[in-house]
């Protein structure tokens, strides 16, 4: 089969290499009809989640067809048509069954490496390095499915692929991070990062009750989707002189409610080692490295809540914990428990309050792939969410260059 | 094998031994049910590493891994985690291989400090959920036990309390020894020593206990062992990634997956864009 991997820092390639195999009774095999680049897979794009390793398959959004399932899997049947959690999860363990879905126990075989960084491992992921269990992923033609017993969810054929494959990720993780957010009545919540899941973040925080949603990018066709899809007011950082005065002042002095850093380690880069960290701050070496968290943390209101579903490996610099004290704030965060949200979203999606479809720019084949992955990365092309599909399931007369 | 009833016969013999190292930890309440294994902890805490040799270890062990970060490649990640081990090293004052090989550089300014005793110790506590009914006799079929302990080859069970291990060894070697069941309380716990001139003398206890909160059982790991090639072997086995501590955690590990999922989680055999399915960044790899 035809699959994308990752042989280092901007270095991947469309390789064919075997099919994958049932390995444990729980095991299924899909093929895949439809998969996506997430934001996320920029990190392992410019080689800044340790861990991975050259050959890896990359991906962890992706849909498709049930073709085989082990011997332990009674609830699908070939022919299923299911979207893929990204989490792995056993669905017995202490955690799965309190519905930490990305918490469990069980599902990372490399438990004993995450717990080096970790001090207890999480859960395995697809195509997400080998900390999270180097599991292959799903920018291929097939995927070996674990626990398919658990993850796999079954999807009602009137709805195309690319109205639930985002059930895979972003979707359940934009709406896990407004649900941290803990939106009450008449509540502002500001969002930094206008990405894909900032996107469905300010789509479900009106969902959720939110009276106002703030955006806050500094790519234009991101605020500009933002605004118009999201019906978010927007903030160019760029263009205004003191982004905490500003939101002071839209909220009446006394700021968002909750602030939400959907951004995380990438573009203000990130450290990984708790030895590195320890010299640095020995020999008074900073780094700038977590301007939203920052931000997040010093604008939001009193007694508010900051939401972190931006992604962070290691040790954060300069973190304002005194204003976070101070001011008695929450934090909610963490890898997304997408089983968790699965039959709400779909019902969002069947009654029309949302098509997750609206985040696409651009529709390419798999073996495309690489060359998006740079254009995603430099955000060129106005691009925003690369879908794709396997070549030969791939429709060009659907292709639409936004 | 020891039931129930005979193990609570007074007159028997397993009855001193379950006695002896049963009923301080489960007759009494459940705040002292781990007892021993306090004292075992505490002996992990003494120091045995020298504050000039501690200052040494922390700040090489600090720039060593800020090297390997520097680099940013596989070398490096291995050279981050010597330097963290060092470095912890070093803060910690302590050393899991002074303590395999016996050594104590700190005794000299610390006259409290435990020497190393002669044998391996271990113990390791999972929670699993699960009935101690079901790891019990999946435990207590010691048949099972080479699923999720990996260096073992078999074990075969000869009567109802004696029983053959082979284990594997370096080099493609094995080793061997008989063992008996010394206590066995079902459901609660069983203990086991190997017979005397073993190859590996080994001695041994599992326990189970209901976790709080319905969370399933508490199993709890004690084993003792002098190595073949005595402290110094264990102390290479250590280096080579084989410490006895992990290998008795990723075998709990393993043990646990299993209770809970029927299955052990795996990307052996899976396809990848290399010739290897695993990694060496892969705990369980080929």
């Amino acid at each position: 089969m035809k699959a994308v991997c990752w042989y280092g820092k901007e270095k991947l390639s469309v390789e064919t290499v075997p099919d994958p195999q049932i390995l444990n009774p729980r095991d299924a095999i899909i093929k895949v009809t439809s998969t996506a680049i997430c934001g996320s897979d920029l990190h392992l794009y410019n080689n800044m989640i340790p861990t991975m390793a050259k050959g890896d398959i990359l991906g962890h959004e992706f849909m498709g067809e049930v073709v085989e399932t082990g011997s332990g899997v009674s609830n699908l049947k070939v022919g299923d048509r299911v979207i893929v959690p990204f989490t792995i999860a056993c669905g017995n363990c202490f955690f799965c069954r309190k519905e930490l879905w990305s918490l469990c126990d069980n599902s990372n075989p490399n438990a004993r490496l995450a717990e080096t960084f970790f001090g207890y491992a999480t859960s395995g992921l697809f195509g997400y390095s080998h900390l999270t269990g180097g599991y292959s992923g799903g920018q291929a033609e097939y995927v070996r499915v674990p626990y398919a017993d658990v993850g796999p969810f079954k999807v009602p054929d009137e709805l195309s692929d690319e109205q639930v494959l985002f059930l895979t990720d972003i979707f359940p993780t934009g709406y896990m991070a407004a649900e941290n957010c803990q939106i009450e009545p008449g509540d502002t919540v500001a969002i930094w990062g206008c990405g894909p899941v900032g996107q469905f973040a300010i789509k479900s925080a009106y969902l959720l009750g939110a009276e106002r949603v703030i955006a806050i990018d500094h790519v234009p066709e991101r605020l500009a989707m933002a605004r118009i899809e999201g019906k978010a007011e927007t903030i160019n950082y760029e263009d205004v002189e003191d982004l905490h005065e500003t939101l002071k002042e839209m909220t009446g002095g006394i700021g968002p409610d909750s602030c939400m850093d959907a951004v995380g380690l990438e573009s203000h880069g990130t450290n990984l080692s708790a030895s590195y960290d320890w010299i640095k701050n020995k020999t008074g070496l900073a780094t700038d490295r977590l301007h939203v968290l920052r931000q997040a943390i010093f604008s939001c209101r009193k007694g508010g809540t900051v939401s972190v579903p931006g992604v962070y490996g290691g040790l954060l610099d300069k973190v304002p914990f005194g204003a976070f004290m101070q001011k008695g704030l929450t934090m909610k965060t963490g890898q997304t428990h997408v089983m968790r949200y699965l039959p709400t979203l779909l019902n969002h999606i069947q009654n029309g309050d949302i098509d997750p479809s609206f985040v696409i720019t651009h529709r390419i084949k798999l073996s495309e792939a690489p060359n998006y992955y740079d254009i995603f990365e430099k955000k060129k092309d106005d691009c925003i969410k690369v879908f794709m599909k396997p070549d030969d399931l791939f429709d060009s007369t659907s292709t639409h260059v936004h | 094998m020891a039931t129930a009833e005979s193990a609570l016969d007074p007159n028997s013999r397993n009855e001193r031994l379950w006695r002896d190292s049963y009923e301080t930890e489960v007759s009494e309440e459940s705040k002292n049910a781990f007892k021993q294994s306090a004292k075992h902890s505490h002996h992990v805490s003494e120091k045995n590493v020298s504050e000039p040799e501690r200052i040494i270890s922390g700040i090489g062990g600090g720039a060593l891994a800020a090297y390997g970060f520097s680099r940013g490649d596989l070398l490096g990640v291995g050279l981050i985690g010597v330097g963290a081990l060092l470095l912890q090293r070093g803060v910690r004052g302590y050393c899991d291989v002074y303590n395999a090989v016996g050594i104590n550089t700190a005794e000299k300014e610390n006259m409290t400090s435990v020497k190393a005793s002669a044998a391996v110790k271990v113990e390791k506590s999972f929670t699993i959920n699960a009935p101690a009914e079901k790891i019990y006799s999946f435990w207590r079929k010691l048949e099972n036990l080479p699923r999720f302990m990996l260096h073992l080859e078999s074990v075969t069970e000869t009567d109802q309390t004696h029983s053959h291990w082979v284990a594997k060894a370096p080099l493609g070697t094995t080793v061997e020894w008989d063992a008996e069941i010394v206590s066995d309380v079902p459901n609660n716990m069983i203990s086991w020593r190997s017979a005397e001139n073993s190859q590996i003398n080994n001695a041994g206890s599992v326990w189970f206990k209901q976790a709080p909160g319905g969370r399933g059982t508490i199993v709890k790991v004690n084993l003792n062992y002098e190595p073949p090639a005595g402290k110094i072997g264990a102390a290479i086995a250590w280096l080579t990634g084989e410490e006895p501590s992990v290998q008795v955690q990723e075998d709990l590990r393993r043990f646990k997956q299993l209770m809970e999922t029927d299955e052990n989680a795996t990307i052996k055999g899976q396809s990848t864009g290399r010739a290897k399915s695993t990694t060496k960044f892969d705990v369980n790899g080929d």
